[in-house]
């Protein structure tokens, strides 16, 4: 049991420990023995590959699941950890990655929803009252909003801002914060990290789940790493080093450098944007991609990135501007383009990219089906075929091509997205954020991946907000600010320092 | 847990898919519906009333296996009754003018198609959901045919056309030979038709079918138009069998089809079902509805049976489907 308690103690007792929880669920076991603790003003850091525990832990943590064994204490105290109540009670709070709020309802009422401060006549709020508590409680997160403002007009960052005051304002002592960044600009980021600092200063505690290396360095007190549903280690930032935290994560080792064989030289132009603008925002781009190449599209979440993916597809009207693909101009929609080769693997394949109730083989050929079937009959047997095969080739681990797609597990999910298009034969591969909520393991084979295909004269346009791997993976890259194409890098003068100047806001 | 144990823990698929399990228990209750009623009532298992139930089963469903194309992209056609019934009226004014019932059929069948063609025009380039759209075109439909009709009944058809919804062929109704028939058709271009694949993609989630390249608006507008031409096959058999047509005539019909939907096993939500299920669901319903007028239950009892039979039906197929997932 000496592994399981905690590894050092910087403080008498922890506010908060667990001690040997573990979950089960019908035919897999979430968590398995795992203890863990969270000391007053520490940030805590959470690691594992999707599908380790930690969402599972965290659930338990704010009484959404009920633990099958295991004891809680705080402040050394024994105490039970049944419902979400008994959670809030004890200071717990937790902001998801799909926030909670109300959209139509402002800032105020958001933040003390279900705990309005009464008017005078019964069954009114008092809405001066309601308004100056939540101005008090924007003021300590420092966010220097309107708490009128409606959370429908708010952009992410603002929405997890109301999300941390709704959990100060509730006295929350822990809190506990899913992938905080992963939508997140830089600039967002550092004012989030500023936040961290100061609600640490003030005691309060941060357990923080990341994918992300340089933050579990930059912000971590102390990291526990979690690995199929066990607690493998609890280590100091200072003690470890990213490769071995890799190992810790995937019991394994894993290159961290992604695979990328550059050309000596490209290819012919395969898409040439000229001047093209968008309803959605998007104005006056010029972008050029070669085949051998992999472009990358950078900016600010917000910068219009998402929408020059979506025009250039056809998925948004264009209201200006030529699209020329293969030697050929072009307008029209998706299906056009898809038919001509290009490929969109879209930043939510869950809701954009699958059918999750329907089969793997039915997502993989459904955009090869006149492809595959000339003829427009259909055979399920030659559709499992070809399923077969892709299976094979892109390693997804899945029982069988019949399995619901929805089961398996995100990096596996993404394979199946650019499987489709594979399939499909596409010269010209887009990707929005290919490698979000995908563990390390799955990231370095879909890049070596896509290092395949442009080395075999496809070509992609790669839109990620991970400048690293935009600097480690890409031929070039265009930086997009306020929906213009605010520069161009070349290979030598691909860094992230250069990414972020051209992408900054001059205001 | 690896990728590979996530997948496991996944219910083991036997080759029979989730559809095919599904078919097996609404056969099974087709079955024992049929077993007791054949103990309860002895004129129930007599060719004559055997013959009756699947010629009533035949018309829900024409218009229900169009309808099941359209609840298969997650849509709704409300408008088929009040189809059949101005179908029916324009093919009965043809027929009645130009003597022609190959005409009258043909007008039939444009009319539905042509008013199914108006419903994908609505839902795709106008955006109107179609729960919505086919609601107004259910009142525009009922609107035009009693102004048509001006209260008038149209009455007194060639007998050769009648023979198509009250004639024998080697002692079966014909109606259940084209039941064979369109089922067939459905079945097949719902399974083994690459058109038939895009719509199940395009029920389970629209917006990844057109980002996967399915022109989901050219194949909704086939989706209503054959909904439509469906309603309008059925004003046919409708207008040969009553040999007359009323303005009125449709005012029953949207409502049952709906159920043997349903009851087929086909999701409201898009993407699940089959053509096969809903002529199960249309027979479960006949079945149900003869059995309580062999029994002499009061035809009072007959709605309310069939929304209890939809409701179990689909909750029945919601816990399966939760239990797979």
């Amino acid at each position: 049991m000496s592994d399981a308690l905690p590894i050092e103690v910087t403080a008498p007792t922890p506010l908060l420990e667990l001690r040997g929880i573990s979950k089960e669920f019908p035919g897999v076991k979430a968590l398995d023995d795992v203890s863990f603790a969270v000391y007053p003003g520490e940030v805590h850091m959470l690691l594992g590959e999707n599908g380790a525990g930690k969402s599972s832990l965290m659930k338990v943590l704010c009484g959404a699941y009920r633990a099958d064994a295991g004891e809680f204490y705080y402040n050394g105290a024994p105490v039970a950890i049944s419902s979400t109540a008994d959670a809030q009670k004890l200071g717990i709070a937790v902001i998801f990655q799909e926030f909670s709020l109300v959209p139509h309802l402002d800032i105020a009422q958001n933040i003390f929803l279900g705990r309005e401060p009464k008017g005078r006549i019964p069954g009114t709020i008092d809405r001066r009252r309601i308004l100056a508590d939540a101005r008090r409680v924007l003021d300590t997160i420092g966010f220097d909003i309107d708490p009128a403002t409606t959370v429908d007009k708010l952009g992410v960052a603002q929405q997890q801002m109301v999300e941390i005051a709704k959990a100060i304002s509730q006295n929350a002592r822990i809190l506990v914060m899913d992938e905080p960044t992963a939508a997140l600009s830089d600039r967002e980021t550092e004012l989030l990290f500023a936040l961290i600092g100061r609600l640490k200063a003030d005691g309060v505690s941060i357990v923080y789940i990341s994918h992300r290396m340089a933050e579990v360095f930059a912000l971590g007190d102390r990291i526990t790493v979690l690995r199929d549903g066990r607690r493998i280690d609890g280590v100091r930032p200072a003690d470890v080093t990213p490769d071995q935290l890799v190992r810790m994560m995937v019991g394994r080792n894993v290159d961290m450098t992604y695979p990328r064989h550059f050309a000596d030289k490209p290819g012919e132009v395969l898409l040439e944007v000229k001047g093209l603008s968008a309803s959605t925002g998007i104005s006056d781009i010029n972008i050029e991609v070669r085949r051998g190449e992999i472009v990358g599209l950078c900016g600010l979440v917000g910068s219009g990135r998402s929408e020059v993916a979506r025009a250039i597809f056809g998925a948004d009207p264009v209201t200006s501007g030529e699209i020329i693909f293969d030697g050929k101009s072009m307008s029209g929609e998706p299906d056009l383009a898809a038919r001509r080769g290009i490929a969109l693997i879209p930043e939510s394949r869950k809701s954009e990219g699958l059918a999750l109730l329907r089969s793997v083989s039915d997502n993989l050929v459904v955009s090869a089906l006149k492809k595959l079937f000339p003829s427009g009959l259909f055979d399920q047997r030659s559709a499992q075929r070809a399923a077969d095969g892709l299976i094979r080739q892109l390693r997804i681990a899945t029982p069988s091509a019949r399995q619901t797609v929805g089961l398996l597990s995100g990096g596996n999910q993404q394979k199946v997205v650019i499987g489709k298009w594979l399939a499909a034969g596409s010269k010209l591969f887009i990707f929005d954020e290919p490698t979000r909520g995908i563990d390390i393991g799955a990231k370095s084979e879909i890049f070596a991946l896509i290092d395949r295909l442009v080395a075999d004269g496809a070509a992609a346009l790669m839109i990620s907000s991970e400048q690293v791997e935009i600097c480690h993976v890409c031929d070039r890259a265009y930086v997009m600010r306020e929906g213009r194409i605010a520069g161009h890098l070349t290979r030598n003068e691909l860094t992230e320092e250069n990414i972020v100047r051209l992408g900054m806001h001059h205001a | 847990m690896t990728d590979i144990t996530k997948g496991a823990i996944a219910p083991p698929r036997s080759f029979l898919s989730q559809d095919a399990v599904q078919l097996f228990y609404r056969l099974l209750a087709a079955f024992l519906i049929c077993a007791v009623l054949a103990v309860l009532s002895d004129s129930f298992l007599t060719l004559g009333n055997i013959l009756n139930v699947l010629r009533q089963a035949s018309l829900t469903f024409f218009i229900a296996s169009g309808l099941t194309l359209v609840v298969l992209t997650a849509g709704l056609d409300l408008s088929v009754g009040a189809n059949v019934a101005l179908s029916a009226c324009i093919a009965g004014t043809v027929i009645h003018t130009t003597g022609s019932p190959a005409l009258g059929i043909l007008t039939g069948l444009a009319c539905g198609g042509l008013v199914g063609l108006i419903n994908g025009v609505m839902v795709t380039a106008l955006r109107i959901p179609s729960f919505i759209a086919t609601y107004g075109m259910l009142w525009v439909l009922n609107g035009l045919t009693y102004w048509y009709m001006a209260g008038e009944t149209l009455h007194g058809f060639p007998a050769g056309f009648r023979q198509i919804g009250s004639g024998y062929l080697f002692g079966l109704p014909i109606p259940v030979y084209l039941l064979l028939v369109f089922l067939g058709i459905g079945t097949f271009f719902a399974q083994r038709t690459v058109w038939g694949q895009e719509i199940y993609a395009i029920g389970a989630n629209p917006v990844a079918a057109r980002l996967s390249g399915i022109p989901v608006a050219r194949r909704l507008l086939l989706v209503y138009a054959v909904s439509g031409t469906m309603a309008g096959l059925a004003s046919i058999i409708f207008l040969s069998r009553l040999n007359s047509a009323e303005a009125d005539i449709g005012e029953s019909l949207t409502l049952p089809a709906i159920a043997a939907v349903l009851i087929g096993g086909t999701s409201l939500f898009g993407g699940v079902g089959t053509v096969f299920g809903t002529f199960i669901g249309a027979l479960i319903l006949t079945l149900v509805l003869n059995g309580m007028n062999l029994l002499s239950v009061s035809a009072n009892w007959q709605p309310l049976v069939t929304g209890i039979i939809v409701i179990l039906a689909v909750w029945l197929d919601m816990k399966t489907r939760r239990r797979a997932q």
